[in-house]
């Protein structure tokens, strides 16, 4: 045997180029690079360095398995002794140690890959049935009077949604359809809540809504049975469902996706109180502006009628025939000269009050007219402490400041 | 709403209040109507306006729940 041994043509390899050798099968190998491995965490470690060591294993076997840093702080869950995942990477050997391993890039929890894999198959059958189809999108009433909500009575998602609606739009009407938003029962709940609403209160819109949570806490917005009751909803839907990056089924059959609840209060209300008040400070405007026109055209008609009545009126006759004026008034006939004098003295009244109704003569009465950046300060609401103002009397303006804000 | 007999303003919800004063300011524009008609008009205008302005003010969010097919008031957790 010694002899065999000696003169024998068997390949002869040093440790470390047949380590190399290992690594370079298991590295062009497509079935071992970039795949998904599930399996129990064990001996975590997670040392200075940033980089998380463990072994993946179950019930026959285990596999040393590394994270380097700049994967590991993308992690979104904290991963711990015991946990079952699935872990994403390519297998190689460490040569020091002749240590094979699994370089993983991601982990996610077991389950979720599923869940995200029947997502994605819900979503194509939904979407060959035209559920998401842009022009089946209603468009949302940019001021409705009332606005239903479908949502869990006692999540923080209804107190954002009423304190933004409370904020930007008080004389909304709130209907409040209270669901449970997770679990078994939360799709066929959601979907009687978005039913009963439509029929019980013909909102002008609908949101609904749920706060953050992990895949599995939105899944009943992923639910067949709620994306159908979206569409079939007669008030079109505005969701705000988990967080901004979260993308639910719901959303995509929504009229209108907002990234959050909040959000989605807002995209309900797009005219605000503020909106309304500007109006009504421009139609105050409008009117006092048509009041001076008017008080302009019963200027030129009293104008008119006057001259017309020093012409015409038997009060010019007065005036000039003063000897026939004297003939009636020894005669006895005052009647017609009172009823000239009552005239005078009517139209009198009738200018006076035309003076007191124009913003002119309200200036000359000691109001004055308060501006800020060219426009009508009406409510105290429009100035802030600091601020610069313009301060019109009848004689003319003069700047002020705003020292305090009652 | 009888043109001839308005409402009184306190009686105005702020719809109510701002459908009347738009289809006032419009009357005005249009610039057809006798004077007297017009000066009570702007008058009316003002005071719909004061109303809508003092709606505003004092708005306070309604929230109602459905209970079954019925409105109940809703109470918010604070």
């Amino acid at each position: 045997m010694e002899q065999l041994a000696l003169f024998d043509a068997s390949p002869r390899w040093t440790v470390t180029n047949l380590t190399r050798h290992l690594r370079q099968l298991l590295e062009d190998d497509p079935d071992l690079q970039g795949i998904w491995v599930e399996g129990e965490i064990s001996n975590l470690s997670r040392p200075s360095s940033g980089h998380i060591y463990f072994t993946l294993k179950d019930s026959g076997a285990s596999l040393r398995c590394v994270m380097w840093k700049t994967e590991a702080v993308r992690l979104r869950f904290a991963i711990q002794e015991g946990i079952a995942i699935e872990a994403h990477g390519s297998l190689g050997i460490y040569e020091v140690s002749g240590q094979y391993q699994l370089y993983v890039d991601s982990l996610r929890p077991m389950g979720e890959g599923t869940l995200y894999q029947e997502f994605l198959r819900l979503k194509a059958l939904l979407e060959a049935e035209g559920l998401f189809d842009a022009d089946r999108k209603r468009p949302i009433p940019a001021s409705p009077r009332r606005i239903g909500i479908v949502t869990s009575p006692t999540g923080a998602a209804l107190r954002d949604m009423l304190n933004t609606l409370r904020r930007r739009m008080p004389l909304v009407e709130v209907i409040l359809a209270p669901t449970p938003v997770q679990g078994e029962e939360a799709p066929p709940a959601i979907v009687t809540a978005l039913q009963t609403i439509n029929r019980v209160v013909s909102p002008d819109v609908i949101l609904l809504a749920r706060g953050g949570g992990s895949i599995e806490d939105l899944w009943a917005f992923n639910d067949e049975r709620v994306v159908h009751a979206i569409r079939k909803s007669q008030a079109p839907v505005i969701t705000g469902v988990g967080h901004e990056t979260d993308f639910t089924l719901a959303d995509f059959a929504a009229d209108l996706r907002a990234p959050t609840p909040t959000a989605a209060a807002e995209l309900a209300t797009a005219e605000t109180v503020n909106d309304l008040q500007q109006t009504l400070v421009m139609i105050e405007q409008v009117l006092v502006g048509r009041l001076g026109t008017l008080f302009e055209r019963l200027r030129n008609l009293l104008e008119g009628s006057q001259s017309g009545l020093r012409f015409y009126s038997p009060l010019r006759r007065v005036q000039s025939e003063r000897q026939h004026l004297d003939d009636l008034s020894r005669r006895g006939n005052a009647s017609q000269v009172h009823h000239l004098e009552l005239l005078a003295v009517n139209l009198k009244g009738f200018e006076n009050r035309l003076t007191a109704l124009s913003p002119i003569s309200v200036l000359q009465r000691g109001y004055a007219v308060v501006t800020k950046d060219k426009r009508v300060v009406a409510s105290k609401s429009q100035v802030q402490e600091g601020d610069a103002l313009c301060v019109r009397l009848q004689d003319g303006e003069f700047g002020a400041r705003v020292i305090e804000v009652g | 709403m009888a043109k001839n007999e308005p409402k009184p303003i306190e009686a105005l919800t702020y719809e109510e209040a701002f459908d009347e004063l738009e289809t006032i300011v419009a009357a005005l524009e249009s610039g057809e109507r006798p004077l007297e008609e017009s000066i009570n008009l702007f008058e009316r205008g003002q005071a719909l306006n004061k109303r809508c302005t003092e709606l505003l003010e004092k708005a306070e969010l309604k929230v109602q729940a459905l209970v079954g097919d019925s409105l109940a008031e809703f109470k918010e957790e604070q």
